[in-house]
């Protein structure tokens, strides 16, 4: 389609584009008391992008020359996307460390970082996936150091651009091996290419998986490239580490299994539920073995740390490694069961850092000892920690228990080849719920019981508590209208 | 009644719901709430009992519901002779349980929500028959058991709630790939009566990784139940959640959770991997013979009466296993002795119940003696006999019925597991005998120690059992004494489950040969 056509299709960018411009301009007219107001504008800018998403036509077509996607699939992602930015953006407004710093542009830079989400979940094109990773990578780097006046801030974001530089780069390295041996740069131009060549370029064809794996490793944290996930995790404000952790990982996710499956995969050919790698090359096996170290890793860690944000960084690698036991399989069971574990771990995850981010305000620490006795002196946060806490670890009926029914059910699907990798996640389940129950052991077995009671701040709080708890607790045993709505967004445009 | 099954089930957690409302500074009315909703539920157990056809081995009063169709998930119930002794027990007990606990003192709201919680996990589970729901139900008892052992346990209760719940969960993982693989191999469907139709056939000859599929899916099985019994070598987390855990708890665990994984092997294990059956039952007799041998060794050496009535049920659930394993005596190659395969695993249902019976006595005798001394140690007591008449005469009870004196319960299931496995396990049978005897001996000497010889002087005027806890004890003694002396009712309700039971495994007896 040519670009001027696609402007039809592009309405959700269209406006989001638009909220970016009237946010920045908004917030010239805010004093740095009233620039918070500018959450407003993003928040109703995002409102209206969702309403034309959902009141699009999602017939699977691709747009501005066959360049970006627009599918059922892509949808899905922006949605997600789109309701993590808003609970994140809601949840700042809350967050004490943000007080000090003008607000006006973090909400603006929040909103182009939606935008290259955006791109992201829908690219076709390798441009297209490296410069819409670029604008997501840059928005987080400003992000992450947003608290300006403070050095672990500027520490995150120092390492956060080191490692994302290195890692695009190599990634781009990887891209333009796989140019070179297909002469193009659009998915589905190169999977048939690569389908022709010979066994004497699959040495090169490995390299380039490889080196392409680095950078969506680096995006998603998947070990051996998660080193700067503590340090920025730790560093940034806890607001940004929170949002770090759900969308561009959603993203990154949407961008693997489109190309992965689409570029390494023969997904059009095959009408059936699965499909099966093209050429030989053993990337399944590759991304089996990464997940499996990702959980290990991030679980063993986890359970050093005696700050609970660090500690929900680490876990939050784990959680990756556990999404990305389903890449390998390639079968639409393997999409949902993605899908459907990034929707419950946005709530669970979510409220997960908000608690931590209101506990620090309220009692001073992010570490296990501040969460000491909190059972009684602020249970409406306590039971919804608790809550988020089982939900994590994976136990039903939490919503968490779905997420990993989904991811355990594709793999165990796709026959006996990866019933070692479902080991490896039952167990890593087992090992996360000791670093998981510590918080809540804190909470409740520690400390003397007093009647101290502190009331909650404010109304805001107490309803993104109730806004993120509930999901997390409902979705675990009544899961039906969302698999619903999964099972019809595993389409994905599947070229000319 | 209407979905009687489901009332039976979810009643507690309206009762939950009843006490959430309830300011906490009001205790007495949320334990009059708990208990009425525990005596409902007992009622509704008796009911049940009443209008159960014994003569119908099949799955009764069962409930159908939609749940999550894209997942063939469905909300089945039923009841059947193995499930409902097992429904009768967490009712009696979860109800005798909240009397026993009426001296909480602290967050009286939340033990008694957590407490009914658990009552619902386990019913789910005794009732249930879809996976998906059995795998929920499992998981949901976990959670109300690392507070309530955790929050108002003994001094090392942290470490002890922490080391169940990370042995229990390991176990239940293990259940969950397994069931996954069930059901993916049979048709996508979570539908237990379904999945004892066909994982016998679907699962015949399947190979992964050069393994029978049925003895991996097995094995998966068996280790999330056994860690449950707990069987040994995975029973070391029991002797520390039950000594730190409160009374009332204790009494429910040893009571009834222990069982869930006996039922978890017989409705499960046995009935939809039955070739797997006639490769284990070997080591599942063997296994039995550890669990009693090793568990009245442990019990002869504890100085705590709280840790030797812990490892009496490491004793007593051997027993169970053995009963277990002499079902292949009904198979062809083991002359189709269908009476011993009746003795082995009805007296390994009915020792189940004796064992639910008999330890809820002892861990409510122990927590009577620990309240009044605030002391557990063996060798701390003496000549309580003169000091305490009624107390001590319930001990004699619980103790005799403990180590199988005839005339009691625990006497007439034992006998029936000797009888039923010794035609197929004959030296298994004869060294367990032994354990009889280092059963008799640990009671004995335990009994001898603290109640007769010369009377502890600091326990002079210590106060003889009350009310209350005669009244909790008493239910338990006479369900003991009868059932010791006429066994009759109790056989005669699981006789057609058992039946249909032994008939599934069998029928499979020609394929477990050639696996062999």
């Amino acid at each position: 389609m040519n670009n001027l056509n696609s402007l039809v299709f592009f309405w959700p960018e269209l406006l989001l584009s638009v909220t970016i411009l009237t946010a920045i301009l908004a917030d010239l007219f805010y004093s740095k008391k009233d620039s918070f107001k500018v959450v407003y504008w993003s928040l109703g800018g995002m409102f209206l992008t969702y309403i034309a998403i959902r009141l699009q036509d999602i017939e699977p077509t691709s747009l501005f020359m066959g360049t970006v996607a627009h599918d059922p699939f892509s949808q899905f992602f922006k949605i997600l996307i789109l309701i993590s930015t808003a609970i994140v953006m809601l949840m700042s407004l809350v967050s004490g460390e943000l007080k000090k710093y003008r607000m006006g542009e973090y909400f603006s830079i929040m909103t182009i970082m939606t935008f290259g989400l955006f791109l992201m979940t829908s690219s076709i094109d390798i441009l297209m996936v490296y410069l819409s990773i670029e604008i997501v990578s840059i928005m987080s780097f400003f992000l992450a150091g947003y608290l300006k006046r403070n050095s672990l801030s500027n520490e995150a974001s120092l390492k956060y651009v080191i490692y994302g530089a290195f890692s695009s780069g190599i990634m781009l390295y990887g891209l333009s091996i796989l140019f070179g041996l297909t002469g193009s740069t659009n998915f589905f131009e190169m999977q048939k290419a690569i389908s022709l060549l010979g066994a004497d370029s699959n040495l090169a064809l490995v390299l380039s998986t490889v080196f392409i794996l680095v950078g969506f490793g680096y995006k998603i944290s998947a070990v051996p490239f998660h080193f700067w996930t503590p340090d920025v995790y730790e560093g940034s404000p806890s607001t940004i580490t929170a949002y770090l952790s759900i969308a561009p990982k959603a993203a990154g996710f949407a961008l693997m299994l489109r190309f992965f499956n689409q570029v390494f995969g023969d997904m059009s050919i095959d009408i059936s539920t699965s499909w099966s790698a093209i050429n030989n090359v053993p990337w399944p096996e590759l991304i089996a073995v990464l997940s499996a170290a990702t959980m290990t890793v991030g679980n063993l860690v986890a359970i050093q740390q005696n700050n609970v944000k660090r500690m929900l960084a680490y876990s939050s690698i784990a959680h990756a490694g556990y999404m990305m036991m389903a890449i390998p399989m390639m079968s639409n069971s393997s999409i949902e069961g993605v899908m459907m574990y990034l929707i419950m771990y946005l709530f669970m995850n979510l409220g997960a850092f908000f608690v931590v981010i209101y506990v620090k305000d309220q009692i001073g620490g992010e570490d296990y000892n501040s969460f000491d006795g909190l059972g009684w002196k602020m249970p409406y946060v306590a039971i919804p920690m608790t809550l988020f806490m089982v939900a994590l670890t994976g136990l039903p009926p939490t919503a968490g228990f779905v997420g990993k029914f989904y991811i355990f059910a594709a793999v165990i699907e796709s026959g006996s080849r990866f019933y070692w990798l479902a080991f490896v996640g039952v167990i890593n389940s087992v090992i996360s719920l000791y670093y998981y129950i510590r918080v809540v052991r804190h909470m409740y077995l520690i400390g003397e019981r007093n009647d101290e009671f502190i009331n909650p701040s404010s109304k805001l709080v107490l309803s993104l508590l109730v806004v993120l708890a509930i999901p997390s607790f409902v979705f675990g045993w009544y899961f039906s209208p969302i698999a619903e709505w999964i099972s019809k967004s595993t389409i994905m445009f599947q070229g000319m | 009644m209407d979905h009687l099954l489901s009332w039976i089930i979810w009643l507690p957690v309206i009762g939950m719901g009843v006490i959430a409302f309830i300011p906490r500074n009001k205790s007495n009315l949320i334990k009059q709430i708990a208990a009425s909703v525990s005596g409902v539920q007992l009622l509704l157990t008796i009911y049940l009992w009443s209008v159960f056809d014994a003569s119908n081995g099949n799955l009764q009063f069962m409930e159908r519901a939609e749940w999550i169709p894209s997942f063939n998930i469905t909300y089945i119930l039923g009841v059947d002779g193995l499930s409902l002794p097992m429904v009768f027990l967490m009712a009696l007990i979860g109800f005798i349980g909240i009397f026993v606990s009426w001296n909480i003192s602290n967050a009286v709201k939340g033990y008694f929500s957590l407490f009914l919680l658990l009552n619902t996990g386990v019913m789910g589970v005794f009732l249930a028959l879809d996976f998906f729901l059995f795998y929920i139900f499992w998981e949901v008892m976990l959670l109300p058991m690392y507070f309530l052992i955790g929050m108002w346990g003994g001094p090392q209760r942290e470490y002890a709630a922490i080391k169940f719940f990370l042995y229990t969960l390991a176990g239940s993982v293990l259940m969950l790939i397994a069931i996954l693989a069930l059901y993916f191999t049979c048709g996508n469907t979570f539908d237990m009566l379904l999945l004892m139709e066909r994982a016998p056939i679907a699962l015949d000859g399947m190979l992964w990784w050069g393994m029978s599929a049925i003895k991996v899916i097995w094995v998966l099985l068996f280790i999330g139940f056994a860690i449950k019994v707990p069987v040994f070598p995975f029973h070391t987390w029991l002797p520390l959640a039950h000594v730190e855990a409160p009374t009332a708890i204790s009494v429910i665990l040893a009571g009834v959770l222990l069982k869930l994984g006996v039922y978890g092997m017989l409705r499960i294990n046995y009935t939809m991997l039955p070739d797997g059956v006639f490769w284990f039952a070997g080591a599942l007799a063997v296994l039995g013979l550890i669990n009693v041998i090793w568990g009245a060794m442990c019990a002869l050496a504890q100085k705590d009466l709280k840790k030797l009535v812990a490892y009496s049920s490491v004793n007593h659930m051997g027993y169970t296993l053995l009963g277990m394993a002499a079902v292949i005596a009904a198979s062809e190659m083991n002359g189709s002795n269908l009476i011993s395969a009746q003795a082995g695993v009805g007296g390994a249902i009915f020792q189940m119940f004796n064992h639910g019976t008999i330890s809820a006595m002892l861990f409510i005798l122990v927590g009577v003696i620990y309240e009044r001394a605030h002391h557990r140690d063996i060798e701390g007591f003496g000549g309580l006999a003169s000091q305490m008449p009624i107390y001590t005469a319930f001990v004699a009870v619980a103790f005799f019925a403990g180590l199988g004196l005839p005339g009691f319960s625990g006497f007439v299931s034992e006998a029936m597991i000797f009888i039923g496995a010794f035609p197929v396990f004959r030296t298994v049978v004869i060294i367990s005998t032994l354990g009889i005897l280092l059963n008799a001996a640990y009671f004995l000497w335990a009994f001898q120690r603290m109640f007769f010889g010369p009377a502890n002087e600091k326990y002079n005027d210590i106060p003889e059992i009350n009310r209350r806890e005669v009244l909790t004890l008493l239910p338990l003694a006479i369900i003991t004494l009868i059932l010791g002396v006429y066994p009759r009712p109790f056989l005669d309700l699981i006789a057609s489950t058992l039946n249909v039971l032994i008939e599934s495994v069998v029928m499979y007896g020609g394929i477990a040969q050639v696996i062999q």
